[in-house]
């Protein structure tokens, strides 16, 4: 991880992390920046298709991921952190490489090769095999916080991606390898509400409601989450008076490795942070 | 079976009737031919009812939909407004012992609803996904605050979340301006399918 040996990545952040979600992007680049890895973002990259694509017109969901694969530079690995999107992503390569007939028309349609060996790699993928513990003796750390991990439906894939590896206890383990103190809780795995959110605010409001109160009664300072939708969904939906906050899991991957301070991320969150972080020490 | 509960049994008005004399038996073929999902693998478990996190919100529950199909009962489900309330997040595709993908029948299943003119039992979220769908005709991008008002427009509901607008506003969380692409050639291509603007 010396500076000099330093990897180029493409970076595919979408439309959350782009513009609600800024706070991620920011911390996600630059934690990356201090672990070795240069993110370039992709040039003029377009959304996914998002939860409505799919849900509506296939096609479409297909064009919209495909036109992306097309635009990321051979030989580079593609990274992108968003749950959604590299579900997203990955349904459109694989469609592509099952079907010739798709690969021809998409590369007919935007005049650009599809890059079949193209690598897509999420985050996670990026953390799974980095050694945290070293890091953890060069860097400010963790210590003091009490977190429960959120990983909302992210972990969930439809069958066809059951064989790709799968990362079930990897915030506990990285967070907890920078001196973070995971705590036990039965509501990591439950599903933000997506657009249900908008539609039916009474049904994800309950169930947020649900997710923060079982936060609290498992002993966190905070939530984890690593999808910027589910963030926005915590955020906003929650009627409680008093909850406590939710960091994006790059947020407390920069933070332990001293990036965090003096930086505007935590004003940009509905429940402030910073008084949570000032008592744990680790902002100033 | 005593005698009591017989009597019984005569006497008691059954719940619900499903009626399949007349199933359509294609319908689960159509679905199959679209989702790439066998729905006759499914015997039932109710695993995927039991964790869904919408159930609840459901008129039918995930292998309500999946036995409606079985039976041919095409008009049913394409009403139904589990369809629309599904979000895909595929929890009940990781409980399932035939590895069903709930997801993409649901995907399917909307398809076939708007393409055959069927009644829209939740038309505010297929108002929602058109509203997020031009905003990337437009855009390459969604542009949040632009969605949301389009929506309030659309459903004519303008104070539910004028709360939350605000706060979101006040935490610079909704941009004022769309984060674009700049190739919009290929924008027009992606949506230039039909007549009608391209969204179904």
């Amino acid at each position: 991880m010396s500076r000099s040996k330093r990897i180029p990545l493409s970076y595919f952040p979408g439309c959350s992390m782009a513009t609600t979600a800024k706070e991620n992007n920011r911390s996600l680049i630059e934690f990356c920046e201090q672990i070795g890895y240069d993110l370039i973002e992709v040039p003029d990259w377009n959304c996914c298709g998002s939860s409505s694509a799919h849900s509506v017109d296939a096609e479409l969901a297909q064009d919209l991921a495909a036109r992306n694969l097309t635009l990321a530079p051979r030989g580079r690995p593609l990274l992108a952190a968003c749950p959604n999107c590299m579900l997203r992503l990955r349904g459109a390569q694989r469609h592509l490489a099952e079907d010739p007939d798709a690969q021809q028309r998409c590369e007919a349609r935007w005049g650009r090769p599809v890059d079949p060996n193209l690598k897509l790699i999420h985050f996670f993928d990026l953390l799974a095999g980095a050694d945290m513990k070293g890091l953890n003796k060069t860097s400010p750390g963790l210590k003091g916080l009490k977190f429960v991990p959120y990983y909302g439906c992210m972990l969930a894939r439809p069958p066809a991606m059951r064989h790709e590896p799968n990362h079930h206890g990897l915030m506990e383990k990285i967070l907890s390898d920078l001196g973070a103190e995971p705590r036990r809780w039965g509501y990591g795995a439950r599903c933000c509400g997506t657009f249900l959110s908008v539609v039916r605010p009474d049904v994800v409001g309950a169930m947020v409601d649900a997710i923060f109160r079982n936060a609290a009664a498992a002993g966190a300072d905070c939530l984890v989450t690593a999808c910027a939708m589910c963030h926005m969904n915590l955020e906003v939906r929650s009627t409680l008076q008093n909850r406590i906050p939710v960091l994006h899991f790059s947020e407390a991957l920069a933070l332990a490795v001293g990036e965090g301070n003096g930086k505007d991320w935590f004003s940009r969150h509905l429940v402030d942070p910073r008084p949570m972080l000032r008592s744990a020490r680790l902002i100033g | 079976m005593n005698k009591r509960n017989q009597k019984n049994n005569r006497d008691a008005q059954p719940v619900a009737i499903i009626a399949a004399g007349n199933g359509d038996m294609g319908f689960i073929r159509e679905v199959k031919e679209r989702s790439g999902t066998d729905l006759s693998a499914c015997f039932h478990c109710r695993c995927c009812a039991g964790g869904c996190p919408f159930v609840e919100a459901m008129d039918y529950s995930p292998h309500g939909i999946i036995r409606l199909a079985q039976l041919g009962m095409r008009e049913e489900v394409l009403k139904s407004a589990t369809i629309w309330t599904c979000v895909g997040c595929h929890t009940c595709s990781i409980a399932c012992p035939m590895a069903i993908d709930m997801a993409a029948v649901m995907d399917a299943l909307r398809g076939i609803a708007i393409e055959s003119d069927a009644a829209i039992a939740e038309p505010d979220v297929l108002d929602f996904h058109r509203e997020v769908l031009r905003s990337i005709e437009r855009y390459g991008r969604t542009h949040k605050l632009e969605i949301m008002m389009r929506y309030k427009v659309k459903t004519r509901d303008w104070f539910t979340d004028m709360d939350v607008g605000l706060r979101m506003l006040a935490k610079r969380k909704l941009d004022l301006m769309p984060s674009k692409v700049r190739n919009t050639k290929d924008l027009k291509r992606m949506f230039r399918k039909n007549a009608e603007g391209g969204i179904p």
